[in-house]
């Protein structure tokens, strides 16, 4: 899978938590306040789901999914490894 | 209505439910009344290998899938909800280690609280924090390379016995877990007498104080205990709890069967008058949609779906809600019988009442729901 088409897999899952809001690649989604109290488990388990990959403890950094392109790069080395 | 569940499923069901019929049932309204659950009926439970069901059997495990603990859990619950609320605790920190502990955390506690050699206990309510989980007043304050933990937790199920507690405390970077033995020095514990409901299930509260236990018993990242690690933990406990209801509402509707199948009243049987029978349509009614409700949330939980976050809430919300309405409208058909304690329906008003409240309240749920349909329905994208 590409680094392109995983990106858009996770900018069209983080689009359903900021509707009417164009959310840009590096923006930093926890900033928005829109994030809910699920929200941290729906998006590990969405990344795991969509891209067969595992979260460990160690992946647990804010950085990794601050943003649609930290979250792609995040992606890109799992399924790198 | 049949269901459709594997041949293997299906005889792990008829076993916990002749299990639960010898050996649980006849002995929960005592057990109520004395408020407690003698170490022999968890030991025998344990050694049946109900207490590791659903964990890996790599780490000594029964390795069976989320449908059949579900199964587990509902029949635990028909019998006793106070007993199914150990199963539901003692999962949650075992689900919360599998999930964010390290290595040695799984290797060390995974297969004590598979075998049931050591208890598992939730330590996040407080006095004055339930639904604002986040806003824990306990303390974690560093110290060399240890943690040292001050603070006051309430409402921990089977907390008078538990061998750990997962506890949750604010420390650097917002609130974090952490592995806390019960015979550190510093801990204390003391019952909890007189609930509403789940009486047996040996609730207590549980002092910190000057508590020192190594960095190494943090568990997942710091900062994120409430966001990751309580996560798992209350998504694991509300799906069995919606199972536990699920065993009340057939526990209800059980019971009123055979009431009114007994009693007659104006010449008739209750059974004859028609308003009873309303009753009893909504219990059948409701105890078949809560059961499929929490089939499809286990289905979705076993192929990793990311729909069972939102299916194990929708679970819970409507089978507890539903088991409320069972139990008051089972204490109604009992009259004056449902008000005493010899028949199990005033138990079981009690203990439904009190799944509206733990593992997410209605109203949490409630908000939590509302925010999927939103995300779901909100988009151009249909529902698949």
């Amino acid at each position: 899978m590409s680094t392109q088409e995983s990106k858009a897999r996770i900018a069209a899952y983080l689009a359903r938590f900021f509707p009417g809001h164009d959310l840009l690649e590096d923006e930093d989604i926890f900033s928005l306040g829109f994030v809910t109290s699920m929200f941290a488990m729906q998006l590990v388990t969405f990344v795991e789901h969509e891209f067969g990959v595992t979260i460990e403890n160690e992946d647990l950094e804010l950085d990794n999914f601050r943003s649609i392109n930290a979250i792609t790069g995040l992606v890109g080395q799992k399924l790198a490894r | 209505m049949k269901h459709d569940l594997s041949p293997d499923q299906a005889d792990a069901r008829a076993e916990f439910r002749a299990t639960v019929d010898r050996e649980i049932a006849p002995v929960a309204d005592e057990h109520h009344r004395q408020e407690r659950t003698p170490p022999e009926l968890i030991r025998r439970l344990a050694e049946r290998g109900y207490l590791g069901l659903p964990l890996p059997k790599d780490l000594g495990g029964g390795g069976r899938d989320m449908v059949t603990f579900g199964l587990l859990a509902g029949e635990v619950g028909r019998g006793c909800s106070s007993l199914r609320s150990l199963l539901t605790v003692h999962t949650m920190v075992a689900q919360a280690i599998l999930r964010w502990g390290t290595r040695a955390q799984k290797e060390k506690w995974i297969p004590r609280l598979a075998d049931g050699s050591a208890i598992g206990a939730l330590a996040l309510s407080e006095p004055s924090v339930g639904s604002d989980a986040k806003s824990v007043k306990t303390q974690a304050t560093p110290a060399g390379g240890d943690v040292v933990l001050n603070g006051h937790k309430k409402w921990i199920t089977y907390g008078q016995i538990a061998d750990v507690f997962l506890v949750f405390a604010q420390g650097e970077g917002g609130p974090s877990a952490f592995l806390v033995e019960r015979d550190r020095p510093g801990v204390h514990t003391e019952p909890i007498l007189g609930l509403l409901g789940l009486r047996a299930s040996m609730t207590a509260s549980l002092h910190l104080e000057g508590c020192r236990i190594p960095g190494d018993n943090l568990v997942g990242r710091k900062g994120l205990g409430i966001s990751h690690v309580a996560a798992v933990a209350l998504d694991s406990g509300r799906y069995s709890v919606a199972w536990g209801c699920v065993g009340i509402l057939e526990a209800c509707l059980e019971a009123c069967v055979a009431y009114t199948s007994e009693r007659e009243q104006f010449g008739v049987l209750l059974k004859e008058h028609q308003l009873v029978r309303r009753m009893v349509t909504d219990m059948v009614t409701n105890l078949s949609a809560a059961r499929l409700l929490c089939l499809e949330a286990g289905r979705l939980r076993d192929a990793k779906d990311p729909g069972a976050l939102e299916a194990s809430s929708i679970a819970k919300y409507f089978a507890s809600t539903a088991a409320v309405r069972a139990a008051d409208d089972a204490v109604q058909l009992h009259g004056a019988n449902g008000c005493g304690s010899d028949y199990p329906v005033q138990r079981y008003l009690g203990d439904a009442k009190i799944m509206e409240i733990i593992e997410g309240s209605s109203q949490i749920q409630q908000l939590t729901i509302a925010e999927y349909g939103y995300q779901e329905y909100g988009s151009s994208r249909g529902r698949a």
